[in-house]
């Protein structure tokens, strides 16, 4: 039995080198997960440790620390083309959510819903890997979570950070959500879009990906290479484009509902991005 | 520097004290502040931050507690709204614009509320709407639609109509202040901290055989205080509200009809409790196939889950009237249909909970309910123990909304109290309660309605099904109130409703504001539309056309002489309807992915019982020391009955209604005011405590010797009476005191004349109906299928507004459910068993509303007033559906309309 609230990154690995631990930061999945259960026998919380909540920018890119909450990084001064990610911590659950639940929280927890997904995925992140057992590692985050809640974490392993690439100037990003209800509410889908115009108002890159419509969000890579060249107000996305997608049927909407909307979903979240 | 909190307390600041702790590890803030720590105003209503209820300020930003670590708040500070009223006058100027806009309404999530409002007035003082609806966002309310919080928040003024005291008046709630400063005690907030909790074992199948293995050593090896089991029930294993089918066991024996059924209950201390794995508990399943739709219950080969019930039918309902099947062969236009609904879960935000101790051998539950006296019946008959010696409490109700009529955890905590001879708690998680409460009917419904070429309608057959699930609760009030209310409140000579109540191994589905009503008015008011529009008809102009005026019959044969306010609601909505309709078609011409709609609903409600006997008794005294004491039984559970109440008896007694102190429905003391239930607390309490009022002023009068005007003033140990002649003074203290302490008293009973339905239904089942209509704008993205509703205008005839500002509270409440029902609540058993699967609307969901008071007198309600809390959600569902026909063209015939729903309807229509 214990609760660790380790101040270093050594001390942390420390505690998960010597056996397996909760690890929890804002508690917004751990506790729904846990319900009436009994707790666990350890706890690693990484709320403490130096770093953990510092977003920084460099030429590389940008780091944010796996104690960056959502609220962190709707204040933060970050460039446009992080409109998608602020859009996408704005529908996250409820103000109390975005306080607590953190951005590398998300992602741990692996849900096909998660609403970090799909922006991250647009703009290439990547998931800072650390282990007292087997030393630092980078993982592309469409490697990272694997299936249904599944990660290719190891239980001596935490993560400290997601990082993302320096991005191209002028790329722009909008991120869109659809739920049953306003606010608190799991998508039945959503999409985020990140888009490079050229000077004649054209796609020159864009990136889309699209969450709950999969075990994992995905990039619609095909989409993507096609729309090179087209203008965002002629966008058509055809069946092939939704390929790397398997919705399924659950309360919150059938499998030829979520094809349907994610569609439309799809051209409005490119639309927004390009006309900024 | 790192932290091993394995071996050492915590320490952190509590409304700007410093306080210390010793959490176990993962132990949630809001169990420490509420049990260790006594912030009992931090309430918990999922323990999965979807309902906000326990926020809190954590270094200033809002949190949930039951998603944080206790471990977490080391050193930092941590606010509950208890604390943030007492000290910081910002937040108290908020709780008094929030008491003056009467936006607390059970109060439950008040406390969650104004953290929320707090942290963002402190950044914004002089916030938009959308700004308060993205800082609240995270609280759920399910009693008030959430505008009036939203007004109260952007400080603008509270509503003025009506008088300024008295009947008529809209003076704050009289228990506001205990509501917004979180001081009111609700179910979990009673116990001591650290007595017994009872965890109940739960069937995981929705139909199963099962078998306990060794309960003796298990309860010896995880030190338990005791198990119960059906073998521990003292009296009869059943309960039930209607006399005829008491059919639910406390404890299931042999086999359990439901998932989530009890079968065993775990009492032991608390940490115990908090360590222990249910799927540890030592019982074997044998999985039986389970019958989960009305069809298949139906069918041949499903097993009878009540004996004797054939076919799984628990009993029907009937009226009829003239010969609907001839009326509708000679009808020159005739539509028909079929509608479906799904179970609606009530989501209060307060989970069932109580306490129950032994007392000088007597019980005392203390529960949050919304009947007591039934309470103290069931448990009268369950324990096998004389009424005599078991005491209800209610405590504060954090919403309940027909699901809290029905016993839940007061078997548990009285077997267990008389069990063990210890004080015992119990509070239901929200997964517990989802899957254990009563729920609304699912109803499949089967109409057709016919009129003459001249727009007045000639019959109407209806034949509905409604899912009760496993046991009955009060499916029987539902297959009889429905055939009396399928007509809506209009004139039909020719008429025929059958219902049919289902058993199936669902929950049981019981009472939900409107017993059955909100469903059939969906089948009804949607068929009016698409009659009117199959005569050409303006869909308004054709209600005002057929709606029920005084001395004409109902479709039960009744006939009011007065009072019938139909007409006037719905002539009322005239005006809206022009300008919506007409900005509706100027929208609709620029748009062309995005389509708004307007319709129209009405809707009836018969108040108090259905021609059964249904008596409200009211005591109150005047004690020697010249205080007057209004024993109040008609529980509040946010409707407004102890302000209601109190306002009624005032204005009788002559005095202003907070001069009068107010003691609750205890059944040891306090007269049966009968269940809050079936809106007839207005009517039928208020009645009851006008006589109340009526009698004492005239003892008060009498015993002075002055005439019925005088102006009555009580002071310390005195009354003194003026008229004409002057001031005259009774001293009280020389007076002989009575067992109540009361120096003079009164106490009257008032029952609704009703009269017994015959074979055909036909006879009179209410003293009185109240009449509404609504009106629904919507926005609908005809790609993605979302509903967007953009406003509503709700006309009510109420009879006479007792308070105006709680009517306006009921009607938002009201709608928002109904809104809530038509566009996104399905509960499924075993998928949508927690508040983010299962939805409810937020504060985003629900737009400005104006509410019409029509004041249409009743000749037997209290100044004329009628009952209205079931009304409200009447016509908003099919208002919407309707309104959803006029913006894309096509038709929901099934609830929710989800927008997955939608989009389908609408590919289907354009195919």
């Amino acid at each position: 039995m214990g609760y660790f609230a380790p101040d270093t990154v050594t001390d942390a690995l420390r505690q998960l080198a010597d056996g397996s631990a909760q690890i929890v930061a804002g508690g917004t999945d751990v506790y729904p997960a846990r319900g009436r259960a009994p707790a666990a026998k350890r706890y690693l919380d990484v709320t403490s440790i130096a770093g953990f909540s510092e977003i920084s920018h460099g030429p590389d890119g940008t780091r944010f620390g796996a104690a960056v909450t959502w609220s962190d990084i709707v204040r933060a001064d970050l460039p446009p083309v992080f409109d998608g990610l602020k859009a996408a911590a704005k529908e996250v659950g409820s103000v109390q959510i975005q306080n607590a639940g953190t951005l590398a929280g998300n992602i741990c927890n692996a849900s096909p819903a998660a609403d970090g997904m799909p922006t991250l995925l647009a703009l290439d992140a990547q998931v800072e890997i650390a282990s007292a057992l087997r030393g630092p590692r980078h993982v592309p985050l469409d490697a990272f979570v694997t299936d249904v809640r599944q990660t290719v974490l190891e239980e001596d392993e935490l993560v400290i950070a997601v990082c993302i690439p320096a991005l191209p100037t002028g790329m722009t990003a909008a991120f869109e959500k659809l739920g049953a209800r306003r606010y608190l509410v799991i998508s039945i889908c959503m999409t985020s879009a990140n888009v490079l115009l050229d000077d004649r108002g054209a796609i020159s890159e864009v990136r889309v990906a699209v969450g709950a419509c999969s075990p994992v969000a995905q990039r619609l890579h095909q989409l993507e290479r096609e729309l090179v060249g087209v203008r965002p107000g002629a966008v058509t996305v055809t069946d092939a484009h939704l390929s790397p997608l398997s919705p399924i049927d659950d309360v919150r909407g059938d499998a030829s509902y979520r094809s349907d909307a994610v569609r439309a979903q799809i051209v409005r979240a490119i639309q927004r991005a390009g006309t900024r | 520097m790192s932290k091993d909190f394995t071996h050492h307390t915590l320490s952190f600041r509590l409304n700007q004290a410093i306080v210390v702790a010793s959490p176990t590890p993962g132990q949630r803030l809001s169990d420490v502040l509420r049990e260790e720590l006594g912030a009992r105003d931090v309430k918990v209503g999922c323990d999965a931050g979807d309902c906000g209820a326990c926020t809190i300020l954590l270094d200033g930003q809002p949190v949930c507690a039951c998603l944080t670590p206790a471990h977490q708040v080391q050193d930092r500070d941590v606010d509950t709204w208890s604390g943030l009223y007492r000290r910081d006058p910002a937040a108290k100027a908020l709780a008094d614009s929030l008491k003056g806009h009467g936006a607390a309404q059970c109060g439950i999530c008040t406390p969650g509320m104004m953290v929320s409002a707090t942290a963002l007035l402190r950044e914004r003082p002089d916030p938009a709407e959308s700004e308060v609806q993205d800082a609240l966002s995270g609280v759920l309310c399910r009693c008030t639609g959430y505008r009036k919080i939203i007004d109260a928040v952007m400080g603008v003024p509270a509503v003025t109509t009506g008088k300024s005291h008295g009947v008529g008046s809209s003076i704050p709630h009289v228990d506001a202040d205990e509501k917004i400063s979180g001081d009111l005690s609700y179910g979990d907030d009673v116990a001591p901290a650290g007595c017994l909790e009872i965890l109940v074992i739960r069937s995981p199948y929705h139909r199963a055989g099962f078998k306990f293995g060794d309960l003796k050593s298990f309860a010896a090896a995880q030190d338990l205080t005791t198990i119960l089991t059906a073998a521990d029930v003292p009296g009869r294993n059943l309960f039930g509200v209607i006399p005829q089918f008491v059919d639910q066991p406390v404890f299931a024996e042999g086999e359990v009809r439901f998932r989530g059924e009890a079968v065993a209950a775990i009492v032991a201390r608390p940490e115990i409790i908090a360590g222990l794995d249910p799927e540890s508990f030592p019982v074997s399943w044998r999985k039986l196939p389970a019958v989960k739709d009305m069809q298949s219950a139906q069918g041949e080969g499903a097993a009878e889950i009540h004996e004797g019930r054939v076919q799984n039918v628990m009993c029907g309902g009937l009226v009829a009237r003239g010969d609907a099947e001839a009326a509708l062969k000679r009808a020159d236009v005739l539509v028909e249909g079929r509608f479906r609904s799904a179970f609606v879960e009530h989501a209060y935000i307060e989970p069932e909970a109580g306490f129950a101790q032994v007392l000088d051998g007597r019980l005392e539950v203390h529960a949050c309910t919304q009947a007591p006296m039934m309470d103290r019946e069931a448990l009268e008959a369950i324990l096998g123990m004389d009424a005599a010696r078991i005491r209800i409490v209610p405590t504060g109700v954090g919403g309940g909304f027909g699901s809290k009529l029905d016993p839940t955890v007061q078997p548990f905590l009285a077997i267990a109290a008389l069990k063990t001879g210890q004080a015992v708690r119990m509070r239901y998680s929200r997964t517990e309660s989802m899957q254990s409460s009563t729920k609304r009917h699912p109803s499949d419904i089967r109409l057709r309605i016919g009129a003459n070429r001249n727009g007045k309608i000639s019959g109407i057959s209806f034949f509905g099904e409604f899912d009760t699930g496993a046991y009955a609760s009060w499916g029987p009030t539902v297959a009889n109130r429905v055939p009396v209310h399928a007509s809506g409140p209009y004139s039909v000579k020719d008429y025929r409703a059958e219902s049919k109540g289902v058993h199936t191994n669902n929950p049981p589905a019981g009472a939900f504001r409107g017993f059955g009503v909100p469903q059939s008015a969906i089948a009804q008011e949607s068929l009016f539309d698409a009659l009117a529009e199959k005569l050409g008809m303006d869909a308004l102009e054709f209600r005002i056309a057929n709606a029920l005026e005084n001395n004409v019959p109902t479709v039960c044969g009744q006939v009011f002489e007065q009072g019938v306010g139909i007409r006037a609601c719905l002539t009322a909505l005239r005006s809206a309807w022009k300008r919506e309709s007409a900005a509706m078609a100027a929208f609709n011409s620029s748009n062309t992915t995005l389509k708004r709609g307007v319709g129209v609903a009405a809707g009836w409600y018969g108040c108090g019982n259905t021609s059964l006997p249904n008596p409200s008794t009211i005591k109150a005294g005047i004690t020697p020391d010249g205080r007057v004491v209004l024993h109040q039984g008609a529980v509040d559970i946010g409707q407004g009955s102890n302000t209601v109440v109190s306002q009624i008896f005032a204005e009788a007694l002559g005095v202003l209604a907070k001069q009068i102190e107010r003691v609750g429905a205890d059944t040891d003391i306090t007269p049966d005011a009968g269940k809050t239930s079936a809106s007839r607390q207005t009517y039928v309490s208020g009645n009851a405590a006008k006589l109340c009022g009526t009698a004492l002023r005239a003892q008060v009068l009498e015993r002075i010797n002055v005439g019925p005007d005088a102006t009555l003033y009580f002071e310390e140990g005195a009354i003194i009476a003026e008229d004409a002649s002057g001031m005259h003074r009774l001293n009280l203290s020389g007076m002989s005191v009575d067992a109540d302490g009361f120096v003079m008293r009164a106490e009257e009973t008032y029952d609704p004349p009703t009269e017994p339905l015959d074979a055909n239904g036909q006879g009179a089942p209410y003293a009185q109906f109240g009449y509404a209509a609504h009106l629904a704008v919507v926005e609908v993205d005809t790609e993605m299928g979302t509903v967007k509703p953009i406003r509503f205008v709700a006309a009510h005839d109420v009879g006479q507004a007792i308070n105006p500002m709680l009517v306006e509270g009921q009607v938002h409440g009201g709608i928002a459910q109904g809104l809530g029902m038509a566009l996104m609540e399905e509960y499924i058993p075993g998928r949508t068993e927690n508040l983010h699967d299962y939805l409810i609307p937020t504060i985003g969901d629900i737009p400005p509303i104006e509410t019409l008071i029509i004041e249409e007198p009743d000749l037997h309600g209290p100044h004329g007033a009628k009952g209205l809390g079931e009304h409200v959600l009447i016509p908003t569902a099919p208002a919407l559906l309707n309104a959803i026909k006029a913006a894309t063209g096509v038709r929901l015939t099934q609830v929710p309309a989800t927008p997955a729903r939608v989009r389908a309807a609408i590919l289907k229509g354009t195919q």
